[in-house]
């Protein structure tokens, strides 16, 4: 292993490439776009933005992941961030939600509330959702394997409100294959958790139309350590798989694929990003129209949430992260995504305390109202470096695609571990070039400091495993447990046939079966899935 | 030690957190640094590990722990090794582990915490010193 690389005195920019390995050139001028045909904002294929007046019309939504300990403290984050100026709320599940795990199971111990909001019956959901009103504040949900489930309670929530489920607006990522690939958040095996995706937008759009049932996302899967390009392909090539499956389930494209919705990483290359979120419409809106049919111009139109690269974050200098992310939601801005999270400064050593999630919203809000930048759709179109990186993108995210279909889909490309093999080369060459210091890491292997002072986080402790155990225990005796049983028989039998399985986990959470409960019934009926690791 | 001379270590994905990258890396460093070493995957008990650890006959034992749930999990793992009588394996914990709780694990026998940013050089060499010095 060579020993790390001596900053320079004078910092030059490192290879001449890009994060994902395309060559920069020293410069760019007019020949790098000639021929160019760049349509309108608003026009097909909408490389320049889904809407001619784009943020003129409205502003990307502010939207910032939370969700920590017990339901009853990330309502009142929820209330705080509301009260702040965000404009949606984000929910963050724990690790034993997040598993199909209730509190109280043996696998949750230590775990309960870490990573998000305990969830594990409708109870908890209400308790989270006190005082907002489901008709005016749009939820999103990170949540996967129970996606249906933890959506049900939503459902279920919004019904004791007296809000009509054609009012409610939200997305749900319930994006199963990015879990095989990269956040490795699986329960059942791939095509029964497949068939419950497509549950899910059968029944959300004849139930639930604003609702956005999926979002396809390529975060997670750059967190894992791709590059940009990868991030692009993998994440729009599972979201062909996903309309594969809608399809195959008899619904007509143009009625599913308006909702179909996209989370993309907003990571430190910025030129790069800018053209990735750029290139990424071209190629839905190409893919929709020509391999899809589609005829509507809601399911040509890619909209995306965006949030700034969490693993780009250092626990070396902690207040140099905000400068990170301010520049990430810039990148995430300019390349037109239609909401946004922004990571706090303290990430790196835990969930965002009160103050660091202050100013991560004020970031999106500076950006928004003082720099000028939303005026504007598209501001770099016609630049010559970004156009190129643009077209470069495409091409490279296609090729990778168009592997992928040779593969027979994304499900055979993930039971040979195909995106799983190149993700994982991609994150050790990256860890490789930042250990020899070809990659500067500010604050780690350049101009670090020794006697740093500390900062105050979030605590977590015991005590809200505590609370929600007991909970849990006084739900379980009050509650009608035959009612539960019979829910939990007819929930097996829909599973075990090709029916919507959606009707029945409603009834199930509207009678207070948990969630380890719903999901226990289903890994009776398809079993679990252990992953082939590649290294 | 073991006739080839490698040593050998375990690296490990305990609890829930399926956040592999950073145990993948340290794994394949740790092979191109001339070391045997077998990774258990995910979602492991620390049951699990301290068995597999047995059976392959380990020297050291890597715990990637990013969820928060290090103080349940990594006493459990020394518990257990200490059951077995392994207590000279070297175990090494890495992840989102705050100060107070490094300096803990360590009263606990750990070895050592290496907390975001630390480099794999640093991670290498501290193996190849410690396991050299229990030898």
């Amino acid at each position: 292993m060579k020993a790390m690389a001596k900053p320079a005195g004078v910092v030059a920019s490192a290879a001449r490439k890009t994060l994902s390995g395309i060559p920069v050139e020293p410069v760019y001028g007019p020949t790098d776009i000639r021929g160019l045909a760049l349509p309108e904002p608003g026009e097909f294929p909408y490389t320049r933005g889904i809407h001619r007046s784009m943020y003129e019309g409205k502003l990307w939504t502010m939207r910032q992941f939370s969700g920590f300990a017990t339901p009853e403290e990330t309502n009142r984050r929820f209330l705080y961030l509301l009260g702040q100026g965000q404009t949606g709320l984000s929910v963050a599940f724990d690790l034993p939600t997040l598993m199909g795990y209730d509190a109280d199971h043996p696998t949750s111990e230590g775990e309960v509330g870490k990573c998000g909001v305990s969830i594990s019956s409708l109870e908890d959901m209400e308790i989270l959702f006190r005082g907002i009103p489901l008709g005016d504040v749009t939820v999103s949900m990170t949540i996967n394997s129970p996606a249906p489930i933890l959506w049900a309670m939503y459902l279920a929530v919004a019904e004791q409100q007296g809000v009509d489920w054609a009012r409610i607006s939200g997305t749900l990522q319930n994006d199963i294959l990015k879990e095989y690939i990269a956040q490795k958040e699986y329960i059942y095996p791939p095509r029964p958790s497949m068939r419950l995706v497509t549950d899910v937008i059968e029944y959300s759009t004849r139930h639930v139309p604003r609702f956005n049932p999926v979002s396809i996302s390529g975060y997670h899967i750059r967190e894992a350590g791709s590059t940009a390009v990868q991030e692009l392909a993998f994440t729009l090539r599972d979201g062909m798989e996903y309309v594969d499956w809608a399809l195959e389930r008899g619904l007509p494209v143009d009625s599913f694929a308006p909702r179909l919705s996209f989370f993309f990483n907003a990571h430190n290359d910025f030129f790069e990003e800018i053209a990735k979120f750029r290139a990424s419409r071209t190629i839905w809106a190409n893919a929709m129209r020509d391999r899809y049919g589609a005829k509507d111009e809601r399911s040509l139109k890619l909209r995306t949430h965006a949030q700034t690269a969490g693993c780009s974050l250092t626990w070396q200098q902690p207040y140099n992260n905000i400068v990170r992310t301010t520049l990430q939601a810039l990148a995430a801005v300019l390349g037109g995504t239609q909401s946004l999270h922004t990571n706090s400064l303290d990430e790196a050593y835990a969930l965002p305390s009160e103050h660091a999630v202050t100013i991560a919203l004020r970031t999106q809000q500076i950006i928004a109202y003082e720099s000028g930048v939303p005026a504007v759709p598209d501001p770099l179109g016609g630049s010559y470096f970004v156009e190129s990186l643009t077209q470069e993108m495409e091409k490279r995210a296609n090729d990778y695609i168009r592997r992928i279909d040779e593969m027979g889909g994304m499900i055979p490309a993930i039971e040979r571990g195909f995106p799983q093999t190149e993700i994982a080369n991609a994150s050790y060459e990256y860890q490789h070039e930042i250990e020899t210091g070809e990659q500067k890491i500010v604050g780690v292997n350049a101009f670090t400091e020794r006697n740093e002072e500390a900062i105050d986080l979030l605590q977590i402790d015991q005590t809200a495993q505590q609370h929600q155990l007991e909970k849990l225990a006084k739900l379980k005796a009050r509650r009608d447990s035959n009612k539960v049983a019979q829910t939990l028989d007819t929930l097996k039998k829909a599973a075990q046939g090709s029916e919507n399985t959606m009707p029945h986990i409603l009834d199930a959470v509207r009678a207070y079966a948990t969630v380890g409960e719903i999901c226990d019934s289903f890994r009776d009926v398809f079993g679990t899935y252990t992953e082939t690791s590649v290294v | 030690m073991n006739m080839e001379n490698r040593i050998r270590v375990l690296v490990a994905k305990p609890g829930l957190d399926g956040h592999d990258r950073g145990a993948k890396v340290i794994a394949r460093a740790l092979r191109d640094a001339g070391m045997e070493v077998i990774y258990t995957g995910l979602r492991q008990t620390p049951e699990m590990i301290v068995n597999a650890a047995l059976q392959e006959d380990v020297q050291v034992i890597g715990l990637s722990i990013l969820s928060g749930a290090h103080n349940a999990i990594v006493p459990r793992v020394m518990e257990l090794l200490h059951e077995k009588r392994m207590d000279d394996v070297l175990v090494i914990v890495g992840g989102i582990i705050p100060d107070e709780d490094a300096s803990e694990l360590k009263k606990r026998g750990v070895a050592a915490v290496f907390q975001p940013g630390a480099s794999l050089e640093e991670i290498i060499d501290f193996i190849r010193t410690s396991v050299k010095q229990t030898a």
